[in-house]
């Protein structure tokens, strides 16, 4: 159809709309994130995902893919190595996370052939969103809404009680895997609107402004989907009319919004 | 006698090569209230956890009654504050309908606290929502990890006389953990008290003389139960006043 053609045609219109899908799982998600205490976590994996470009570059394999990849195997790598317990989890998610990123750019720098934006790999990008990286945002979003409406209630009840929820039948170590396999797959299809170092921001700031309002977990996750929604659009037209950065311009607005609401609601009691 | 609800055989668990529970030989059979005692690091959680199935078994076995139906209170119920969370949407977790859930609230005295967030709930309350939660899924047998824990004194003697009247109600087997010794002489059938092994077990009466008991716990502790084991002439409500009727047998009043 030549309209959507004509939209598509046009970059601000290709970020708003990949922004827009980007933020439609990072609110329930991120509502996942804030309730389990995973904010850390998920910044680990973000920055494994520079690690992941450059792996991508080094075998050729597409961007996105190698930065899932890398991400699950992060994601696999941590759950394990938490358990043995021999380091603290913040020392050991500290230990990867900077590695990880360090090793990345380390790597990238050994291809001197392979021209990478840099900066709008770590703080996005508003020109860089392609056709092909829509489809991957939006096959990457309908999927991770699939399994959250699916095991929304196991996931639900491991976070408020793991012990309790094993008790009762719900498969708690899987459902960890597959948050972490969603997790790892919108920290791929994130990094190219909000960067490397600000996706977690995108996740943990509308799940924490719509805590402020909400009364029960499904209202949170819908309420974090419309603050994201508000995040995404305000600031990438702030990037556009301003030409600010798009990642950083994203947050900014997510945290003036998390400001209102928290100075708005100041009085009421949740 | 019909078959046990559960039966440990030899069940040892050992955290590094340290048995934590050590060979220890159980039955649990419907209408049953086992409690188990002992010092801290006595293994009683890891014990309870191997029985709902959640604690790697070292040696021997856990065997449950086909299609067990066990309804657990864990110690605490603590909620994350960015987790928003009202008593019946925790209450239709369990699966069950809304009937359901609520009778299980009107059973365990906190049925006016259905639409309250679970974050404003007492201690107490807590405890008994959570025993509401674990009494929805109809259970066979209600494994219960220190329930009256943060609840005042009060409180945990109607919490045991509870747990005592929901045996009756579902012939459920009972068993749990309790620190709450003077309590527990009175309100359960059979006492375990564990330290990685079994020391001693046997009916409150007997077990305060028994030498393992008194060397685990002191001449005092064994004497003041061997006191306290007696039947209350009455039982408190939640507000702590005195309600009239569950026990005539006694002959003795309030200490």
């Amino acid at each position: 159809m030549p309209i959507i053609d004509a939209i598509l045609d046009d970059f601000f219109w290709r970020a708003l709309i990949g922004g827009l899908g980007v933020a439609l799982v990072a609110g329930p998600l991120g509502c996942f994130v804030v309730w389990r205490r995973l904010a850390y976590f998920g910044d680990t994996l973000a920055h494994s995902a520079l690690l992941g470009i450059a792996l991508s570059f080094l075998i050729s394999v597409p961007l996105n893919l190698g930065v899932i990849i890398t991400c699950v195997v992060l994601a696999m790598a941590l759950v394990l190595l938490s358990r043995t317990r021999t380091l603290a989890t913040d020392t050991l998610l500290g230990i990867l996370a900077h590695s990880a990123l360090a090793i990345g750019l380390v790597t990238l720098s050994f291809m001197p052939d392979v021209r990478v934006d840099l900066t709008g790999l770590l703080f996005g990008d508003l020109l860089a969103m392609s056709r092909e990286d829509l489809l991957w945002i939006y096959g990457g979003a309908a999927l991770i809404i699939i399994l959250l409406a699916v095991l929304w209630q196991g996931l639900l009840m491991s976070t408020i009680h793991e012990e309790l929820a094993r008790v009762e039948g719900v498969a708690v170590e899987r459902l960890r895997l597959v948050l972490m396999l969603m997790f790892s797959l919108v920290i791929a299809v994130a990094m190219k609107i909000v960067g490397v170092l600000l996706i977690t921001a995108l996740l943990i700031i509308p799940a924490a402004t719509a805590r402020r309002l909400a009364h029960n977990p499904e209202i949170m996750a819908a309420m974090a989907v419309g603050f994201g929604f508000v995040a995404v659009s305000g600031g990438l037209s702030l990037s556009w009319h301003l030409d600010t950065p798009a990642g950083p311009s994203v947050v900014v607005t997510a945290f003036a919004v998390f400001l209102l609401v928290y100075g708005a609601a100041g009085k009421v009691r949740t | 006698m019909t078959d046990p609800l559960v039966t440990l055989e030899n069940l040892t668990v050992r955290f590094d090569e340290r048995p934590v529970v050590d060979q220890v030989n159980l039955k649990i059979h419907r209408g049953d209230i086992i409690t188990i005692i002992g010092p801290n690091g006595a293994g009683k959680t890891t014990l309870i956890k191997a029985v709902l199935g959640i604690q790697k078994v070292s040696e021997g076995l856990v065997s449950l009654k086909k299609n067990l139906v066990i309804g657990y209170v864990p110690q605490h119920l603590t909620l994350e504050a960015t987790l928003p969370l009202s008593v019946k949407r925790f209450m239709l977790l369990s699966g069950r309908s809304l009937t359901e859930c609520e009778s299980a609230l009107a059973r365990t005295g906190v049925g006016h606290l259905l639409h309250s967030s679970v974050h404003h709930l007492s201690g107490g309350e807590k405890q008994r929502l959570l025993l509401a939660r674990a009494l929805a899924r109809k259970p066979d047998l209600l494994v219960l990890d220190e329930p009256a824990q943060g609840v005042d004194i009060n409180g945990q003697a109607s919490l045991y006389d509870l747990i005592r009247q929901l045996r009756d109600d579902l012939n459920c087997g009972v068993i749990m953990i309790s620190h709450d010794l003077h309590l527990v002489m009175a309100a359960t059938d059979k006492v375990i008290c564990l330290n990685q092994h079994v020391c001693c077990s046997g009916y409150p009466e007997d077990i305060s003389h028994d030498p393992a008991f008194i060397e685990t716990f002191g001449r005092p502790v064994a004497e003041s139960l061997a006191v306290y084991h007696h039947h209350h002439n009455h039982s408190h409500d939640l507000h702590g006043d005195v309600v009239e009727g569950r026990h005539t047998e006694c002959d003795h009043a309030h200490h």
